[in-house]
């Protein structure tokens, strides 16, 4: 707030003293005056991209509220009922007590139907949104030093939405929700030597039992939001020390961040955005079904419904079970492996630990202790975009293969068919999409070095007195220039003996993993370059 | 003598049932009689459906010999291209040629539906011809199509338990194997969907009324037209897919407008 000096002479009125006066009285009693200056000055830059973040928080928030009401009615007991609620269909069907609420939380409690589609449409906007947030750190590399802890914790938050998300499908007691539980428990069975006793463990006994509805309960409404909401403090007390990212422009560097503080402008944006996101959940669950479990019915061990899939999250693990080839359970010393159920949980499990780690990797690789706060354009880090579209290509692929069988349905194709492709696909769509992108990065940096070096073909053709024709070529303005020529180059590391003069395997295999992430590269453009070509064209 | 001889003429000639003519009365009674009902019952109305259900027969079997001879051969027989259709009654006919299915368009996994080539006459006349060659399951009966006054949570429970895996819980059909499918059930007519269940068409399985009692397949019917004409309550159904197209919609539409307000929001500071 601007003060003139003619303003500081008047008498404070009385909601100004007021004003003054408690705020005073609750810093003399919490100290919070700090706190508030340090995150009340927090500066969010203005790009769309770093809003997405946000999303998922906001879509949790919406969690919450919609998840309370539900526990108001919801009933997590599997004490057989007889139904006897609106639902016709369902009349006098036995059922359990957590199937039974769960319908009259759909059809006989006022608003509960709109409360359950709330819950369970934010549910699958969190998870997406958090996916594609980590996206969007992951390509403009905004996971390095100092983020790499911060990077860990949002990984450990994906994880627990899903988990959240799982318990959450499985509470209802309906036919999908069982079904999910029985491949769940499937997979548990597979793990070698411990996993019968951890399947009997969970269940109380064998599949599917009394307890499990009420224990995954106590997951989904307490264990897992009190995890969630101490790690969301954390992620963002991280991202308060450790400052937002921004992309390079003409006055943004990695010493400052240039936007919007947090008080008072970005707080009253950012309320008002909970209330879009609030409201756009809400026209999604007033105008579309989700997970009608009347449909499904109760859980019974016997039937499956074609078209059974898991939320899409857990799309992934499905569609992975789904490409093992047949006939890959054997005997060995009188126990039975089912590398059906290893091998997928082995590989998603590598594949989840590539990801949660990336950022430690990444840093090995490179060697780089400096700290980065400028965002990187995908197209400047070649060899980790190409990495990210190759991860991206396998989790597609494994995620389409869980809806193989509407693939075929919908597209006339026949199901081995979808399924051999996907099998194909999974191993050389990533290495395809790999190369690809590589390719097309370095493609975009050549254009960028063309561009700030000859500027942009501007199309105007000009014909010189001595009859010679030539094409325009307008300069890039600094601003623009800017962008295009400040990121960071890195060269393969040098193999150098240590202070014992010995070179180690573990050096040169930094070394090699080095070399194939930088041998290609666009140098930036120096300063030299753009003065040399300043003269040539003048 | 002549007493003795009016005795013995009184007694050469008796009265009553003992008459010599009383046996040929009788008879003549009795052949009146068992003619005269068999006349009566054997009217010439049942000589006109006779003939009525021979010309049925008749035309089923031009119809048959036209149309579907060229696969399942002249006598029903079959051929290495189609399957013998002696036995397979009037409702299996009455299903593949009421819903399409029949004349089959083109060789494929599976013969799948195209507008009905036959008018509701010709296809009776087939149905008629079909089972007339063999015994076989008949049109069901309109008291169990018309999907009132049955236990609609038993059809569902029925459904569920013997429809649901290859025809999806909402009945919105499923893959099977080798490009096959199970179709989707909305708006099936009752008469089909019974008709199915008794003749196990292409790769369904037949449920006999041992299997599931036509009290049961009419539970089910009842269940498929309350799935037919209850509204969603929920909203859209985007299909009744399930998860799958829950999650598309949520990352197209969902995430595509979230993404596009937040472009929105900050262009507006630019």
């Amino acid at each position: 707030m601007t003060t003139t000096p003619a303003q500081d002479v008047q008498p404070k009125t009385r909601g100004q003293r007021f004003t003054g006066a408690a705020a005073n009285y609750i810093d003399e009693r919490t100290s919070i005056s700090g706190l508030v200056k340090e995150v009340g000055r927090k500066i969010f830059p203005d790009h769309w991209s770093f809003m997405l973040g946000e999303v998922a928080l906001y879509s949790f928030i919406v969690i919450l509220l919609s998840g309370t009401f539900l526990t108001f009615f919801f009933e997590a007991s599997m004490v057989e009922v007889h139904y006897e609620g609106s639902y016709a269909p369902l009349k006098g069907i036995e059922m359990s007590a957590a199937m039974a609420s769960t319908l009259d939380i759909s059809f006989d409690i006022r608003g509960g139907l709109l409360m359950r589609q709330i819950h369970h449409w934010a549910a699958l906007l969190f998870v997406a949104s958090i996916g594609l947030h980590m996206l969007r750190v992951y390509f403009t590399g905004a996971f390095r030093k100092p983020r790499e802890i911060n990077w860990f914790i949002g990984f450990v938050l994906f994880v627990l939405a899903m988990a959240e998300g799982f318990t959450g499908y499985s509470l209802p007691d309906d036919l999908l929700s069982g079904n999910g539980l029985r491949i769940i428990d499937g997979m548990v069975k597979g793990i070698p030597v411990i996993g019968t006793w951890i399947s009997y463990l969970l269940f109380g006994g064998e599949f599917p039992g009394v307890d499990i509805v009420s224990r995954l309960y106590i997951l989904h409404i307490m264990l897992l939001p009190a995890i969630i909401i101490a790690a969301i403090g954390i992620h963002m007390l991280l991202l308060v020390i450790n400052k937002h990212t921004q992309f390079a422009g003409p006055g943004r560097t990695n010493d400052n961040v240039v936007g919007s503080p947090v008080m008072p402008g970005f707080a009253a944006k950012a309320g008002g955005f909970f209330f879009i996101i609030f409201g756009v959940i809400t026209l999604i669950a007033s105008t579309f079904s989700i997970n009608p479990v009347w449909v499904y019915g109760p859980y019974d061990p016997s039937p499956v419904s074609a078209g059974t899939q898991p939320d899409w999250y857990i799309g992934f693990a499905d569609g992975a079970l789904r490409l093992v080839p047949p006939g890959w359970e054997t005997e060995w010393f009188g126990f039975t492996w089912s590398f059906n159920i290893i091998a997928p949980l082995v590989i998603l499990g590598l594949f989840i630990a590539i990801v949660a780690f990336y950022p430690f990797i990444e840093a090995w690789v490179t060697g780089d202790k400096r700290e980065h706060h400028i965002a990187d354009r995908p197209r400047n880090a070649p060899t980790r975009t190409a990495i990210g579209a190759a991860g991206v290509t396998f989790y597609a692929v494994l995620w389409a293969a869980a809806s193989s069988d509407l693939i075929a349905t919908h597209f006339k194709l026949s199901i081995e068919g979808v399924i051999h492709s996907c099998q194909a696909l999974l191993i050389f769509g990533p290495i395809i999409a790999y190369f690809l992108t590589k390719r097309v990065c370095i493609g975009l940096q050549k254009k960028d070095r063309e561009i700030a070096l000859h500027g942009y073909e501007s199309g105007r053709i000009v014909r010189l007195p001595h009859g010679e024709y030539i094409e325009v070529h307008e300069q890039l303005d600094d601003y623009e220039l800017w962008k295009l020529v400040s990121y960071d180059d890195y060269k393969p590391l040098m193999v150098r003996p240590d202070a014992q003069g010995r070179i180690t395997v573990g050096q040169k295999f930094r070394a090699s993993v080095s070399r194939w992430f930088f041998e290609d590269r666009i140098a930036p453009v120096s300063q030299k370059e753009i003065e040399q070509s300043k003269d040539e064209h003048h | 003598m002549a007493t003795k001889a009016a005795r013995a003429s009184r007694r050469s000639q008796p009265v009553g049932r003992r008459h010599p003519l009383a046996t040929v009365a009788l008879l003549l009674v009795g052949l009146l009689g068992t003619g005269g009902a068999y006349a009566l019952f054997t009217s010439s109305a049942t000589a006109e459906t006779s003939a009525s259900a021979e010309a049925l027969v008749e035309e089923g079997g031009k119809l048959f010999a036209a149309n579907c001879a060229t696969c399942h051969g002249l006598d029903l027989e079959g051929t290495t291209q189609a399957p013998t259709l002696i036995g397979v009654g009037a409702a299996a006919t009455d299903f593949q040629v009421g819903t399409g299915r029949m004349p089959l368009a083109i060789s494929g996994p599976q013969a799948e539906q195209k507008p009905v080539q036959f008018t509701e006459e010709q296809i009776q006349a087939l149905a008629v011809y079909v089972a007339s060659q063999g015994p076989g399951p008949a049109i069901p009966a309109d008291m169990y199509l018309t999907g009132e006054g049955y236990d609609v949570s038993n059809g569902a429970e029925l459904f569920r338990i013997n429809c649901a895996m290859c025809h999806n819980v909402a009945g919105a059909g499923g893959a099977l194997t080798e490009g096959k499918f199970a179709p989707a059930l909305a708006d099936v007519t009752a008469k089909h969907a019974y008709e199915a269940m008794l003749t196990g068409p292409q790769n369904m399985p037949v449920f006999n009324d041992t299997n599931l009692t036509p009290e049961e397949k009419a539970d089910i019917i009842t269940y498929l037209k309350y799935l037919d004409e209850t509204p969603s309550v929920g909203g859209f159904t985007l299909g009744s897919l399930g998860p799958v197209s829950e999650g598309l919609f949520i990352w197209i539409f969902g995430l595509g407008a979230i993404v596009a307000i937040t472009v929105w929001l900050t262009a507006k500071s630019n």
